[in-house]
């Protein structure tokens, strides 16, 4: 769960500061996005980077959806009569119980629509795939609204999801002392704001007509 | 003062229980919550009815036999007390209150509130203990500690052993019982001959009890009698990772 969570995290993290080149104009992000697919090049092979990051993010789905999987099977095996008197968390990730394993599933189902949209282009309007910048610009159209409020809801589970995963990952993998584990849960916190709002400007700029 | 208490009542470990709700009258605020539950047990016997089973040993807070979940809390509401140091001035005339005993696989009901903790037992017996040889008491000073791991190895040892962590774990898993030990043995030097085989010792029979596995959510170390902070976790993550890389 930890080290499959801190790949994706890192992914999450690059991936968020390589949308925002979408401000900088069409031509600038198309040139992100083809320099993604060339990077390396001559000396490495077309699209070795991203085949790097597209089976090492395949290989972390897999190991984070097993230990998800294997965790609930044990807590339902764990508590066979649940308590008739249910009383709120009160625990220092409290709501993380609920937060990680539907937000978990949220962000799994955002995940497929999104390669189909942006990816695939399955159900994007633009099937130009060199064309990222009108892509993101055709599917974040006011009219599309359902797809911008999917993104932003999908948004706000990957949020809770990371204040909880990834202090917990340090502590699974660091087992921090007392001061040092209130440090990482507020970095935490501080990323998953950080990372939602930097995922949020695109949709909300095209939606609101500021990138067209 | 009058209360209305909703206990779950289970005649054994076989058959299936319910809630059964009793009206108690002239409830001192002096009582002790178990105080408590000796008076309806003495009108349930004037009664002839069978008196509620609920396990308790000390009644000072450092046994760790008293067990129940009040309200959906273990050990009730008041932070860092167990139950049997609950008093009946937390409550007020005409409040209605639920007991229920540990909800754990890993704790089947042995009658009414009373679980069998001896899962508790074969993790301990599977490596939360020393090997030292015996004879006289060595002087206490013959093997220095830092102050500060002795500090946190007594914070680590303050636990009693009552499984509130299990039974407030969403997950209910006995990770911050089972951290404790290894915190308390393995910050001491006479705890580092088998602090390898005890992590992976314990988590074995851990998982074998039937406990869930930990996600960090800290429901156990909130509802701890004793305060046992979830640092212990972090060490216990770390000393089983070094294990079992030796163990490989």
């Amino acid at each position: 769960m930890a080290v499959s969570g801190v790949l994706m995290v890192l992914f999450i993290i690059a991936h968020m500061a390589g949308n925002l080149h979408i401000f900088e104009g069409r031509e600038e992000m198309n040139d992100y996005a083809h320099g993604l697919r060339t990077f390396g090049e001559p000396i490495l092979p077309h699209e070795s980077l991203l085949w790097v990051l597209r089976l090492g993010l395949i290989a972390s789905i897999g190991a984070h959806l097993w230990s998800g999987i294997v965790l609930s099977r044990r807590a339902h095996l764990a508590r066979p009569v649940k308590y008739a008197h249910r009383h709120k968390a009160r625990g220092e990730s409290r709501g993380a119980y609920g937060v990680m394993r539907w937000g978990g599933i949220t962000i799994a189902a955002f995940v497929v629509w999104h390669l189909l949209d942006l990816t695939f282009r399955t159900v994007n309007p633009v099937k130009d795939v060199p064309d990222a910048y009108g892509a993101v610009v055709a599917t974040f159209a006011p009219e599309r609204w359902p797809v911008t409020v999917f993104y932003l809801l999908a948004l706000v589970a990957l949020g809770f999801h990371l204040r909880h995963g990834i202090w917990s990952a340090v502590q699974t993998i660091a087992g921090p002392g007392p001061v040092w584990r209130r440090r990482w849960q507020a970095v935490a916190l501080t990323v998953a704001a950080v990372v939602v709002a930097g995922f949020a400007i695109v949709p909300l700029a095209v939606s609101f007509g500021l990138v067209s | 003062m009058k209360l209305r208490l909703r206990i779950w009542r289970q005649s054994d470990a076989e058959s299936k229980g319910k809630m059964v709700s009793y009206v108690i009258d002239g409830v001192s605020e002096d009582a002790s919550f178990l105080e408590m539950l000796d008076v309806l047990n003495e009108e349930l016997i004037a009664d002839g009815e069978d008196p509620v089973a609920f396990d308790h040993d000390c009644r000072e807070g450092i046994c760790g036999a008293c067990s129940l979940v009040i309200d959906g809390q273990p050990h009730g509401p008041q932070a860092a007390t167990t139950t049997c140091q609950l008093h009946m001035r937390q409550y007020s005339d005409g409040d209605t209150i639920d007991i229920e005993p540990w909800r754990a696989g890993a704790f089947p009901v042995v009658k009414d509130l009373v679980v069998d903790r001896s899962a508790f037992d074969r993790i301990i017996q599977a490596g939360g203990y020393i090997s030292a040889p015996t004879g006289t008491a060595p002087d206490a000073h013959a093997v220095p500690v830092p102050k500060a791991d002795a500090d946190a190895a007594f914070s680590a040892a303050a636990c009693i052993g009552c499984g509130a962590c299990v039974a407030a774990c969403p997950n209910g898993s006995g990770m911050l019982f089972m951290a404790a030990k290894v915190a308390h043995l393995g910050l001491m030097p006479q705890g580092q001959p088998e602090r390898h085989t005890r992590v992976l010792g314990m988590v074995a029979a851990h998982d074998e009890a039937g406990f869930g596995g930990c996600t960090n959510t800290g429901e156990c170390s909130a509802a701890c009698p004793k305060e046992i902070g979830l640092d212990v976790i972090g060490r216990l993550n770390k000393d089983f990772r070094k294990a079992a890389a030796r163990a490989a």
